[in-house]
């Protein structure tokens, strides 16, 4: 599902979980995590970057921490640039017939 | 169940530079179980090499499916029809499976995805070890219901070799339990320790693949 | 059916004997086992070869064997089953009897992960337990397992190693048990460090009957420093080196570390000598060949009997 958010042109995901420890589904969010890492390491290989999809922790109840987590994934996507992938398609559209 | 790993990305995308157009066949049996080959997998391998593959500029087609099993020819049939509409078909099924798609469609490049190791089962989930080598002559109602051709590293018939460790490893990997004293424990909670007393005599290893490909033939099954 | 070995000899004649082990050379130069032979001239009553120990390779056993053999020195082929399948082992049987070696020891052998080629096929067609029926049957049936008929039996002493102190203990006497229903005629244990557990062993033993069955050579290998102590208690499985032993060697300031490795050797072969069922020293000094006839002669074992050659 994450990539296929980035097949579809998302430069960055940002996956949220529970506390953990406070999962309503035991140890969902773990797994969660070791999906996350899994994919991470994906994007690493083909050289997208495994920094564009992150793992947050937080409780319903932290709103602010949300905001807080969003603002700082935002920042470093567009620190990152556009995904290599979105790069690629934009040089394509710019010179049709170039492959 | 037969196990076995993914090849690496940067391998599978070296077979795959040729092609822009593939089939990507998984399969629903041993390999969905292992989690290396299944629908699921397919889908994340797909969406792996379509990404690499965009980011190199040159994007890859793949058609993804999943199949009941690669290793029968009735399942394979129906991917007939749509087959010379691509160059390559990529199998993350078991190595039989993969040879029969080859087999079954001798004018279509098949790729190997998988790397097929052993016949094993699920310690846990995550976890799968190898408990059976195909020696076609079993043996495991002398040690206990544990097999020394596939647990014990030197395949010995009068273990315990003078390796094992202080905490009852192999000497060759302390992630494998020494077969021998795994059997020995069997045996002795069996009550069939005098098993172990007995010399076993040499194995007839004619029965195994040292005795050449293997088939089994049933007249009665045939057509 | 009695072979041409001296080792046999030795033990036929009542006295305890002596042996000791040398590698072969990691290349074809024979001068290297030829020196390594000459050093231990007079101090042992044969020497074993070994075969691709650790899955080194080195040149063959029976070709280095036969080098010690045209010097007058008596040698003991070693063989693994881990690198040949039941066709070449039987073939080099024959192969080294032919050649007039008279002692064969059988070992399933170290795994190739140990050695430089890890990524070789292994064979392990048998086991060493098998390989000891095997030679037995050659030689005392004069027959193949095939059945068929041999020309010229091979006459070979049979040994075989023990390791008293690998887990489980409680099996390891049962397994030399196994040898000798086997047909093993002599054994040679791994180097005995923590002597009051190999006291333990050999009740046990006692208690089987098997010491009246098959010579027991009880192994020793002097520590050359404090550091080969602890490295061998770490990464030898199967080894025992009680911790009083190491601060023996700790203690000792560092340059007379292997004076005193020397020292408990000696001892330990003198307490062994006394242990009931124990009919040999095995002397291993790999790489320290020299030190074997000062062993030897401060253990009180020298000069080694003459087996004179009464019949051909």
């Amino acid at each position: 599902m994450i990539l296929k958010a980035f097949e579809k042109g998302a430069d960055g995901v940002m996956v949220v979980g529970c506390l953990e420890g406070d999962c309503h589904y035991l140890s969902g969010n773990l797994r969660a995590r070791a999906r996350v890492g899994r994919v991470a390491d994906v994007l690493d290989m083909i050289g997208m970057g495994g920094e564009r999809v992150t793992m947050y922790n937080l409780s319903a109840g932290e709103g602010n921490k949300f905001a807080l987590f969003a603002t700082e994934m935002v920042d470093k996507i567009r620190s990152l640039g556009p995904s290599p992938v979105n790069v690629a398609r934009k040089s394509r559209q710019k010179a049709p017939g170039h492959e | 169940m037969i196990m076995g790993e993914q090849k690496p990305l940067d391998v599978l995308l070296g077979m795959l530079a040729p092609y822009d157009k593939i089939v990507l066949a998984g399969c629903h049996g041993c390999v969905t179980v292992c989690r290396a080959g299944g629908a699921k997998e397919v889908e994340i391998l797909a969406s792996s090499l379509r990404l690499a593959r965009e980011t190199e500029g040159r994007p890859l087609e793949i058609k993804e499916v999943t199949l009941e099993r690669q290793c029968d020819p009735e399942y394979l049939e129906p991917m007939r029809p749509y087959l010379e509409d691509y160059q390559a078909v990529l199998s993350i099924a078991c190595g039989a499976g993969i040879q029969f798609v080859a087999e079954k469609f001798t004018s279509t490049v098949v790729l190997p995805g998988l790397d097929t190791t052993f016949i094993g089962v699920t310690e846990k989930q995550g976890l799968w070890v190898e408990r059976c080598q195909a020696c076609g002559n079993c043996v495991l109602h002398l040690t206990g219901g544990i097999c020394p051709v596939a647990r014990c590293s030197k395949s010995l018939f009068n273990g315990p070799c003078g390796g094992t460790t202080t905490d009852g490893r192999c000497e060759v990997d302390k992630e494998i339990p020494c077969g021998w004293m795994m059997i020995i424990e069997r045996l002795r909670s069996l009550n069939q320790l005098e098993n172990y007393r007995q010399n076993l005599p040499m194995k007839s290893w004619k029965t195994s693949r040292d005795g050449g490909p293997r088939r089994i033939a049933r007249e009665d099954l045939m057509e | 059916m009695k072979t041409a070995s001296r080792l046999e000899r030795v033990f036929d004649e009542g006295h305890f004997a002596v042996t000791t082990e040398c590698g072969p050379p990691r290349g074809s130069d024979p001068e290297v086992i030829r020196k390594k032979g000459e050093l231990l001239r007079g101090s042992v009553d044969a020497i074993n070869v070994t075969d691709n120990q650790t899955s080194v390779v080195r040149m063959a056993s029976i070709a280095a064997c036969v080098m010690l053999k045209e010097m007058g020195l008596e040698p003991i082929v070693q063989m693994v089953t881990r690198d040949r399948n039941r066709i070449s082992l039987q073939s080099d049987i024959l192969g080294a009897a032919g050649l007039g070696l008279n002692a064969i020891l059988c070992l399933s052998g170290d795994h190739q992960t140990f050695g430089d080629d890890p990524e070789a096929k292994n064979v392990f067609d048998i086991d060493s337990i098998q390989l000891i029926e095997l030679i037995k049957m050659m030689r005392d049936e004069g027959k193949f397992p095939s059945g068929k008929e041999i020309e010229g039996p091979p006459k070979l002493f049979i040994g075989a190693a023990c390791n008293p102190f690998a887990e489980p203990f409680e099996i390891r006497p049962i397994r030399l048990a196994k040898k000798v229903d086997a047909g093993v005629q002599f054994i040679q244990t791994q180097c005995i460090y923590n002597l009051d557990r190999f006291e333990k062993f050999m009740d046990e033993v006692r208690k089987l009957g098997l010491h009246e069955q098959v010579k027991i050579l009880a192994g020793v290998t002097p520590l050359k420093s404090a550091g080969m102590a602890k490295f061998m208690k770490k990464n030898v499985a199967g080894m025992d080196i009680p911790d009083d032993v190491i601060k023996r060697m700790a203690d000792t300031p560092k340059e007379e570390q292997s004076a005193k490795g020397i020292e408990i050797c000696v001892e330990s072969i003198e307490r062994l000598r006394k242990v009931e069922g124990i009919a040999g020293a095995h002397i291993m000094a790999i790489e320290w060949e020299k030190m074997v006839p000062v062993i030897a002669d401060k253990a009180g074992l020298l000069p080694r009997p003459d087996i004179s050659d009464a019949s051909a």
